[in-house]
């Protein structure tokens, strides 16, 4: 947790503590305002697309370097992020980290719900801490929107994405889950308030 | 919050009273809101206006941010393709100012700007007028109907929508399209560039095939482009036509869309529904004129139109006119390099425009811009194609960043999602 305080603190330039300050005119905010159009406003998404604000930077910065350069497969994103140099990237990042992470509201069905809880308890929580509110590495997934989180594991089960050897064997390895194990998975997360 | 309604009511009589008794009402008017501290008027409640409202008084919430808009609610033009095709309710195009007004305390006057006074700093409105420190104009598009013989401004788009301004012309397009019988002609005209929307008439061509396709399969669309060829995406639409509608280049009789280019509509004849390019006139049952265009209104009465006398010129970082010292002018309106005239594009410079505004009234120098463009288009009600760039600001021009940005590689289902979560998502930015 300390060494990511100090990627951050470094990464960013400058650092934002509060956010009183969040919002007050600077290059970063001059280069994260523009993605709000399609993330919302402060990365907190009012549909479909993933919520950025108040996830790690770790975390954005690498998958912008991973949209950059192919290895996370994109519909836009890879041709928006190679437009951005390293350090603009981790300017972003430090942006979109210092907000509030909002869990996005809707609707979920309870018996999936449950089901999904018991997967994640017994494969997922030991590194998508916190009923997938943090992680090691890994992004945010605790209420994400449905449409993304369905958009994402079909990306890692067509093998499109490449998933930590970690969670392939929990995802595709032995007792592989089901797709109807996959849908109480979004259920669960999406059901995160 | 907003304005003061009782006073705003007051006035309203006021300048009723005026009126009845016979004495001119040119104002001298009253200002309707005495100016305290600092402000910015925002001119225009659309994809530019209410982002620049927005993002001022985030920046810097010691700025007093008034908007003047027109209209009670905002319809949007992108997704209203989708609505003349059927798929989509003009509703869910439509948002109000009561949650943007209230969350950030931007002061609402819905009234008509008539002029802008630049030396006094004052804006001229139905309701009486505002001071400002600095103003922000985005007032969208208005149309160059005079370059077509026989079009009347006010008659025409009533039997022949141009739909090109979302709300009551959508349905009047949807509704033509429904009451048409199968086997019937749809004419439709793009205009010259640039026009608010680059792909815009080609994703409107592919919705208007999907209806025809599952309503009216004997039906066509007919299409004549004054350019010389599709203005945006080409290779994605040609080949989506040609994959869903039977479009064959080579063979206009040949599958539901006849598209012909450098064919450009120079008169009409509203009433025997026929339009004519100089070399052959066409009847038809349906005709969509997207007629050539030029900035808002607002745009002309606050005198910021260049000697093009069509749009706006600024300057690139601070979206300041070149014309009008302490005016701003972001959107369709404004001349911004190899930006397109779209509602991403809109959102991108408001919040450009509005942290340089801020930094001015601080007295700090502005910061260098950095935008995104992101357009979706339908193909079909399940297939989308997308264009995107990044621009920034090299030696005064913006410019599109290198080796970045560009077209799908295909068509595709995942940018149908992701299209809807743009939508979803830049209204909500606009209206909360």
């Amino acid at each position: 947790m300390r060494l990511k305080l100090i990627v951050a603190l470094f990464a960013g330039g400058v650092a934002i503590s509060s956010s009183a300050f969040a919002h007050e005119p600077s290059h970063t905010a001059m280069l994260s305002n523009t993605c709000n159009g399609c993330h919302g406003t402060d990365g907190a998404s009012a549909g479909f697309n993933p919520t950025v604000g108040g996830t790690p930077q770790t975390y954005i910065i690498d998958q912008m370097k991973k949209f950059k350069s192919g290895e996370r497969p994109s519909t836009i994103m890879g041709r928006l992020a190679k437009a951005y140099s390293d350090d603009e990237i981790a300017a972003i990042a430090s942006y979109y980290s210092t907000h509030k992470y909002v869990l996005a509201k809707q609707e979920t069905d309870p018996a999936k719900v449950a089901r999904g809880k018991e997967i994640h308890k017994e494969r997922c929580e030991k590194c998508h801490e916190d009923n997938g509110r943090s992680g090691d590495d890994g992004g945010t997934i605790a209420g994400q929107w449905k449409d993304y989180l369905k958009i994402t594991f079909q990306e890692f089960r067509e093998k499109k994405r490449e998933m930590p050897k970690k969670m392939a064997a929990k995802i595709a390895g032995e007792g592989p889950l089901s797709d109807a194990d996959i849908d109480a998975l979004i259920d669960f997360y999406a059901s995160q308030k | 919050m907003s304005i003061d309604r009782r006073s705003f009511i007051k006035l309203l009589g006021a300048s009723a009273g005026i009126g009845l008794a016979g004495v001119p009402m040119i104002s001298v008017a009253n200002e309707i809101m005495p100016k305290k501290g600092r402000r910015v008027v925002v001119i225009g409640g659309g994809y530019g206006g209410t982002i620049a409202a927005k993002y001022i008084r985030m920046s810097d919430p010691s700025i007093e941010v008034v908007l003047v808009e027109q209209n009670k609610d905002f319809v949007s033009c992108p997704f209203s393709n989708l609505v003349i095709a059927g798929l989509r309710d003009l509703k869910e195009n439509t948002i109000s100012y009561e949650k943007l007004t209230a969350n950030h305390g931007i002061k609402l006057v819905h009234a008509e700007v008539t002029s802008i006074d630049v030396g006094a700093k004052k804006v001229v409105t139905s309701a009486g007028t505002i001071s400002y420190d600095r103003a922000v104009l985005s007032p969208g598009i208005s149309f160059r109907f005079d370059e077509i013989e026989g079009y009347d401004e006010k008659t025409t788009p009533e039997v022949i929508p141009h739909a090109w301004k979302a709300g009551p012309q959508t349905l009047l397009l949807r509704d033509q399209l429904r009451a048409m019988k199968d086997g019937g002609v749809v004419a439709m005209t793009v205009p010259q560039s640039p026009f608010r929307c680059p792909p815009g008439p080609y994703e409107r061509i592919s919705m208007i095939a999907h209806y025809l396709k599952h309503n009216k399969p004997n039906s066509k669309i007919v299409v004549w482009d004054a350019n010389e060829k599709i203005a945006s995406k080409e290779g994605l639409f040609k080949k989506g036509w040609a994959k869903h509608y039977g479009y064959d280049a080579k063979d206009a009789s040949k599958g539901l869309i006849a598209y012909h280019s450098n064919s450009k509509i120079v008169k009409v004849d509203a009433k025997g529904k026929e339009i004519d390019n100089g070399v052959e006139a066409l009847k038809a049952d349906v005709i969509n004129i997207i007629p050539p265009q030029k900035a808002g209104h607002i745009a002309f009465h606050a005198g910021v139109v260049g000697e093009d006398k069509k749009w706006c010129p600024v300057d690139q970082i601070t979206f300041e006119s070149k014309l009008a010292p302490g005016v701003h002018v972001i959107g369709d309106s404004c001349m911004a390099g190899p930006m397109p005239k779209s509602g991403y594009a809109a959102n991108s410079q408001a919040k450009v425009c509005a942290l340089n505004v801020v930094q001015l009234l601080n007295d700090k120098a502005p910061i260098d811009p950095s935008h995104v463009n992101v357009c979706y288009s339908y193909i079909t009600d399940k297939e989308a194609v997308s264009v995107s760039a990044v621009y920034k600001v090299a030696e005064g021009k913006t410019i599109s960043v290198p080796n970045s940005g560009g077209v799908s590689p295909d068509l595709s289902e995942l940018e149908a999602v992701y299209a809807k979560g743009w939508i979803k998502n830049i209204l909500t930015e606009m209206s909360s």
